[in-house]
């Protein structure tokens, strides 16, 4: 059994956890994910590891309310346990031997971006970081990319906050304007990542992207996680998660994705959240 | 007088109408009045060739001779002198292949069910008496066992019978590795596993879950932490494709995948939240028992059409002849002498129908087996909504690609000397981790090995 330890839900719908897991916080690499498992009956989910904490032996995750796993585990509080906590899995970022790098991040992707950034910084690279919200309500985690950026632009869809456009405007504009990266890190919806590996490619920049696709295991033993890059499937839980996005094959990747979506969708109509149940009883 | 009838006792079994629509365990097993009239088949051979033919060696004659005279405590007292896990292995063993191949009743005639009566033995002692073994004195050494399959089950056992202090680590949330992922529950039902893992932690092994090695710990760090030898079980997990066009599209999937979603996730049980693909039509490709076991399941969860699709022919199949039997019962349909060639996809991506050529068999070729070859211009489309792929597995390489010095073969399987040790002194491995996907009792024969050599190593 895992504790949480710690809650705080950073906006309306995104909720960090630290989880007590000394195993995985001792080995833990910015770029390596977990798998979680609420209880006996629930799924196993893999969430990618968003900080680590080695002296107190905790785990930081940071995710969306989306589905039904994430929303079970988003109902749960500190002193809560969960039943599974298993990693570090997949390979962490390669953050050695690079001057100059931006790290691009696109809503919750934020919170495994800042790790890489992190670690770039660590490693004595200059790091750039770009990160894109739909608008001021859900912007998360500024202050801490601010410490480790040399440079941070944050994007706002609708310019409510920062400026206004995607990320891949303002990247565009970094690199029409001459900056040199030796890498660009995305991690964000797979649309957003698709969309700045297009940025990069005319000025040959090689671009690194974080997949995270439907996976059962993390230990390559199902396949599930299985994306085409440079013609070759590839398991993102074993070889992966983070590819040379110019390879990937993202239409492929948006399609498996969505194989289990209309059940889910179907889970979420007919799914009554117990706790608004239990509050409705009590204040009719 | 020996019982003469030329057939074996039937064994109870669930209606094939009724099971395929359910996953409680096909076979039901005898009653002492079955297993006695069985067991008085048996000639008790003065050189009994059946114990030639089981990996871990069972005094066979005489443990049906107990049977035969009602003393089941006795019976399993001798199966467990030298098989600590006879309710799996009675159920999953390849029999016809091994103790019963070389049975001299089926020279006229079937041979002694010697499965079926070591599986009488095992329920009716858990079912009986069911006592826990003792935890021996501690010698003081530690020992780690990476992987909970049926190798590491069998190492850790006969480990911990020696005074050993046993740690087990599993990967997954639950121990058991290929006997709770893999096999279903109509097969083995878990709880028989679940317990031989509870005799374990009541022998004083510790079952450390969730524990990736290679990842979460390497094999260097575990002998940093005082573990004096390693055993490696980890198995053989990682699947094989095609490389067919459409493999990629939904409603392909490995049979890792879906038996795992299936038996380990629950998937078929409606309290569990584990999504699965809700198929009308289904191949399965591949003629193993991974095969069987995924073409049953989908037929479980409620598919209309499962189909086999096997580039050999029937003969040829590698699965036990009793799953291909329960198969064919439960009104899977095999196409036999058909290879894929493509995965059709609809406008969404997700699998329509997968297209097919006829095969014939040529020459025999390495495994000598006639190689089957494609009769030009007979393709065919078979209308499903879901591929299965049951092609085999390999060695997953996190291990071997984590611990220096540890050396594999082209296949990616670990290489091991006559005592079970690898090229890495104090690392030792069996099972499918060193023989490539193989059967549950190999590995527990590996296991036991290893376990013997770990002691010598340690004792000396």
């Amino acid at each position: 059994m895992f504790k949480i330890v710690r809650k705080k839900e950073l906006n309306s719908s995104v909720t960090l956890m630290e989880i007590e897991a000394p195993f995985v916080a001792k080995k833990a690499k910015a770029g390596q994910f977990i798998i979680f498992r609420i209880d006996e009956k629930s799924e196993r989910v893999p969430l990618t590891i968003a900080g680590y904490d080695r002296e107190k032996g905790t785990v930081t995750i940071i995710f969306q309310k989306v589905g039904f796993a994430t929303i079970s585990l988003g109902n749960l509080n500190e002193g809560d346990y969960i039943r599974d906590f298993v990693g570090p899995l997949g390979k962490p970022t390669a953050v050695e031997g690079k001057k100059r790098v931006c790290v691009v991040g696109g809503g919750v992707g934020c919170a495994i971006a800042l790790p890489s950034a992190q670690a770039f910084k660590e490693a004595g690279a200059e790091v750039d970081v770009i990160v894109g919200f739909r608008n001021k309500d859900i912007v998360i985690l500024e202050d801490e990319f601010k410490a480790c950026a040399d440079n941070l632009y944050l994007m706002t869809d609708d310019g409510s906050y920062g400026e206004q456009g995607f990320v891949t405007v303002k990247l565009q504009q970094l690199l029409e304007a001459g900056r040199e990266y030796d890498e660009v890190l995305a991690i964000g919806p797979v649309p957003m990542m698709k969309f700045v590996c297009k940025t990069t490619e005319p000025f040959g920049v090689h671009t690194m992207v974080s997949l995270n696709p439907i996976m059962v295991d993390g230990t390559g033993m199902c396949g599930g996680c299985r994306v085409t890059v440079g013609g070759e499937t590839k398991f993102a839980c074993v070889d992966g998660p983070e590819f040379d996005g110019h390879k990937v094959d993202f239409a492929e990747l948006m399609n498996r994705n969505s194989a289990y979506r209309d059940r889910e969708a179907e889970v979420s109509k007919t799914h009554t959240c117990r706790m608004e149940t239990m509050g409705k009883k009590l204040i009719p | 007088m020996a019982n003469m009838t030329l057939v074996k006792t039937p064994m109870p079994e669930q209606d094939p109408q009724v099971r395929a629509h359910n996953f409680e365990e096909v076979a039901l097993g005898y009653t002492p009045e079955m297993a006695m009239e069985e067991a008085g088949r048996c000639l008790k051979c003065k050189n009994p060739k059946c114990v030639e033919g089981c990996p871990v060696n069972i005094r066979i004659p005489e443990f049906i001779g107990l049977v035969a005279e009602g003393k089941f405590q006795e019976a399993y007292e001798v199966i467990t002198s030298t098989n600590s896990l006879p309710a799996l292995s009675g159920r999953v063993c390849p029999q016809e292949t091994q103790c019963e191949a070389r049975c001299v009743r089926g020279v006229k005639g079937e041979p002694v069910a010697i499965g079926r009566l070591e599986r009488f033995v095992a329920d009716w002692y858990r079912e009986n008496v069911n006592a826990m073994p003792q935890k021996v004195e501690s010698n003081g050494k530690k020992v780690a066992v990476v992987g909970s399959g049926p190798a590491g089950l069998t190492c850790a056992s006969d480990l911990a019978k020696k005074g050993y202090e046993v740690t087990l680590f599993e990967a997954l949330h639950t121990a058991g590795g290929v006997l709770v992922y893999g096999i279903p529950e109509f097969r083995l039902p878990k709880s028989i596993v679940a317990n031989e893992v509870k005799k374990l932690e009541a022998q004083g092994v510790t079952v450390m879950t969730n524990m990736v090695i290679g990842r979460v710990l390497t094999i260097d760090e575990l002998f940093e932490m005082g573990f004096k030898a390693v055993f490696v079980g980890s198995g053989a997990g990682l699947p094989m494709f095609m490389n067919i066009p459409g493999e990629s599209l939904k409603g392909v999937m490995s049979a890792n995948e879906y038996l795992t979603r299936t038996n380990l996730m629950k998937a078929y049980d409606a309290d569990y939240d584990t999504p699965i693909i809700q198929s009308k039509a289904v191949a399965v490709v591949g003629g193993g028992n991974v095969a069987m076991d995924g073409a049953r399941c989908a037929m479980r969860l409620g598919a209309d059409h499962v189909y086999i699709v096997y580039r050999r022919g029937e003969a040829e199949m590698p699965a036990r002849k009793e799953e291909q039997h329960h198969a064919k019962e439960e009104g899977i349909e095999f196409k036999t002498l058909c290879n894929p060639v493509e995965i059709l996809g609809d406008e969404n991506g997700r699998v329509c129908g997968i297209k097919c050529i006829r095969m014939e068999l040529g020459e025999p070729d390495a495994s000598g087996r006639r190689r089957p070859v494609e009769i030009p211009g007979s393709e065919f489309v078979l209308d499903v909504d879901t591929v299965i792929m049951a092609l085999g597995t390999s060695p997953n390489p996190l291990i071997r690609s984590t611990t220096p010095g540890l050396e594999t073969n082209r296949k990616g399987c670990l290489i091991v000397n006559e005592d079970e040790m690898t090229t890495r002194e104090g690392v030792f491995a069996g099972g499918d981790a060193v023989t490539g996907a193989a059967t549950v009792i190999l590995a527990m024969g590996a296991g036991k090995k290893a376990a013997a050599s770990i002691d010598a190593y340690l004792s000396k």
